[in-house]
């Protein structure tokens, strides 16, 4: 036990957390029950999908600016194909679009590789490359999204053999995002594969002289990126039914998950799982914000302060814990 | 014959180690180009008030990518910078209209100040990621603006006479916003080349443990760099403010990304220790003509979002290429 406390110690302080969270906001709003916890799913998936996005690249190593434009890209691309088509068309949509995510992320990669041009630059140049194909495919919000897909993360999942109350705290939100993560995410983290992600950021150079190919591995990371965040986008247009072609703000609130969660940003260290709980602890907090009726502005130097404040108390434990 | 002694050189190998000895040349001539299509997609265009005009929007870019490049060269970034200028050209412009210009410049230079040195004590004494601590300070720099912003909403705002003088103005054909970056780039120049500051900046970024372990206080410089980085940033907002003439809360936004890529294409290694400011210079005014080219070109937003993300990989992916020849 002890030594599982060590291992997962960060994801378990997260967890504390998020609980601690619950019980404040359980105070503050005394009325707070499954309703708002399926709303709170349902905001929190896209930033999910952008922070696994963004984890995958980190662990190898790298970072990932490209995000949030991926997801605007995918979710124009997927709200302008299903506007006004048939329920089935949908079935063709989510697959060519996760296809286009997955495509695009391998194109950041191989970029990357053949140019050697540092990883920041090159997704910094896809920023604006994907934000203009996004203002291409759509200049204004609009689109449309097939309602089975938006039935799929609202309401929750009706379990038989469970009293209703129970069932009422399992929103479809929540289950989608396990879901899909749990299916991309636990066979790689067992295969080789994954195995290589982890070591070309742990050191490039080592895992190379190990015989990792090194080059392969990256493109392959950049290529999950690409269809995690076209997961993103395909929860936007889910949840909102339309395409916006300008990025929300999930590029930094990614990197900031990514840090909270005990992911190192040299690459190498960290899981998942951490990033994804410290999502819902950012959103969390917004949530309780928004309930004690604090001015939204006043909301977002809270939050930003919490990020640094958080960084800065994680970096100095590494510190510490170094000497 | 003496001369059948000494093999003769490629001619092209010959222009590429040329190049890379002097990494500003392939850059000088990319602009050249760049300028000469223009000419020819515009005959007439390229004329001293267009020239005067290009200057005039390249320099706010060129002294955030100084910053850009000074904290790249000890392995950092400073994505605080949009809105640090940001926040001085807001206060500027609002806190003048009822206050002496001297303290209202003061005021608009402690949000710098305040930013540049929560930034330096975030990366040199806690050891955090820059780009994370930057960021996350540039949030709560924009929280704290929308705040401010409510405050001053009945007082207005207006633009000081002065910063749009040096801002718009132009005497005898030179923009006067050479007054100010001249004195300024020349400073940053010699810092970066012939004190021991710049020498330590270039230590620093290229091994960060043997410096420390010669005695550097690390801390200390890197402090004494986000401070001065922000101290930049806050003078170009005023600069700025004077060339757009209108206070918003995303005024040098913008900016931002492409000061970071002004100062790639320059030949400032992102992973610290190489390049310098001159280069980063022509990296700005490089971006800026190819902002007008593509203007001019009228094409759609987005299709002129994708034409400039492919010129920026594109041109640090061949520069990267040259230098690396050597």
């Amino acid at each position: 036990m002890s030594h599982f406390l060590r291992r997962q110690g960060w994801v378990s302080g997260l967890f504390a957390l998020l609980i601690v969270l619950f019980i404040a906001t359980r105070i503050i709003q005394p009325g707070y029950g499954s309703g708002d916890f399926g709303s709170l799913a349902r905001a929190v998936l896209p930033y999910a999908f952008a922070v696994a996005a963004q984890t995958v690249v980190v662990i190898a190593g790298g970072i990932d600016l490209s995000v949030a434009a991926m997801m605007a890209l995918t979710s124009v691309t997927a709200a302008s194909m299903m506007a006004g088509a048939s329920e089935e068309y949908a079935l063709f949509v989510v697959p060519f679009v996760l296809t286009m995510g997955l495509v695009l992320g391998a194109l950041n990669g191989l970029l990357i590789v053949v140019t050697r041009v540092p990883d920041i630059v090159v997704t910094l140049a896809m920023l604006f490359v994907l934000q203009g194909a996004a203002l291409l495919v759509l200049d204004a919000p609009g689109g449309g999204a097939a309602e089975w897909l938006k039935a799929l993360i609202s309401g929750t999942v009706p379990i038989p053999g469970l009293p209703d109350a129970i069932d009422a705290w399992l929103p479809k939100a929540l289950l989608v995002l396990i879901v899909c993560l749990c299916v991309i995410w636990i066979p790689l983290r067992r295969s080789r594969l994954g195995l290589s992600i982890y070591a070309i950021g742990s050191s490039e150079l080592a895992a190379f002289r190990s015989g990792v190919p090194v080059k392969r591995t990256r493109i392959i990371a950049y290529a999950l990126s690409g269809l995690f965040a076209a997961f993103g986008g395909l929860a936007l247009t889910m949840s909102t039914g339309i395409g916006a072609p300008i990025p929300g703000p999930y590029l930094l609130a990614s990197v900031a998950a990514v840090v909270l969660g005990g992911v190192a940003l040299g690459g190498g260290k960290g899981g998942l799982l951490g990033p994804i709980v410290a999502v819902f602890v950012l959103r969390l907090v917004r949530t309780d914000l928004t309930l004690l009726a604090i001015d939204p502005n006043v909301t977002a130097i809270i939050e930003g302060a919490i990020m640094v404040a958080v960084v800065m108390f994680g970096a100095f434990i590494t510190m510490r814990g170094r000497q | 014959m003496s001369t059948s002694a000494i093999t003769p050189v490629p001619f092209g190998r010959r222009l590429k180690r040329f190049m890379a000895d002097r990494p500003l040349v392939p850059l000088i001539i990319l602009l050249v180009i760049l300028v000469v299509i223009l000419q020819i997609l515009r005959p007439g265009i390229v004329n001293e008030r267009w020239i005067a005009n290009t200057i005039k929007f390249a320099i706010p870019l060129a002294i955030l990518a100084g910053c850009q490049t000074m904290t790249m060269l000890t392995g950092g970034i400073d994505l605080s910078v949009g809105t640090v200028a940001t926040v001085s050209a807001f206060i500027m412009a609002t806190q003048i209209v009822n206050q002496d210009p001297v303290i209202a410049f003061l005021l608009a230079m402690m949000p710098a100040v305040l930013i540049g040195l929560i930034n330096g004590i975030g990366v040199g004494v806690f050891r955090v990621h820059p780009l994370i601590m930057t960021l996350g300070t540039s949030l709560i720099g924009t929280g704290c603006l929308q705040v401010y912003q409510r405050t001053v909403i009945a007082s207005g705002a207006k633009i000081p006479d002065f910063l749009a003088w040096l801002g718009t103005g132009v005497t005898w054909g030179f923009p006067n916003a050479l007054l100010l970056f001249i004195p300024l780039a020349a400073l940053i120049v010699f810092t970066l080349a012939r004190t021991g500051f710049g020498r330590l900046l270039y230590a620093v970024g290229d091994n960060e443990r043997a410096t420390r372990l010669s005695g550097v206080q690390y801390w200390q410089v890197i402090t004494a760099l986000y401070l001065t980085s922000s101290l930049l940033a806050g003078i170009t907002g005023l600069l700025y403010i004077g060339l757009i003439k209108a206070p918003s809360l995303s005024l040098a936004e913008p900016l931002v990304l492409p000061s970071v890529a002004a100062a790639v294409i320059g030949g400032t290694s992102i992973f610290g220790g190489r390049g310098g400011y001159t280069g980063t210079i022509i990296g700005a005014l490089i971006l800026t003509v190819l902002t007008t080219l593509l203007t001019i070109l009228q094409m759609p937003e987005g299709a002129r979002r994708i034409l400039f993300g492919l010129i920026v990989l594109f041109v640090t992916a061949a520069y990267l290429r040259i230098v690396e020849e050597r």
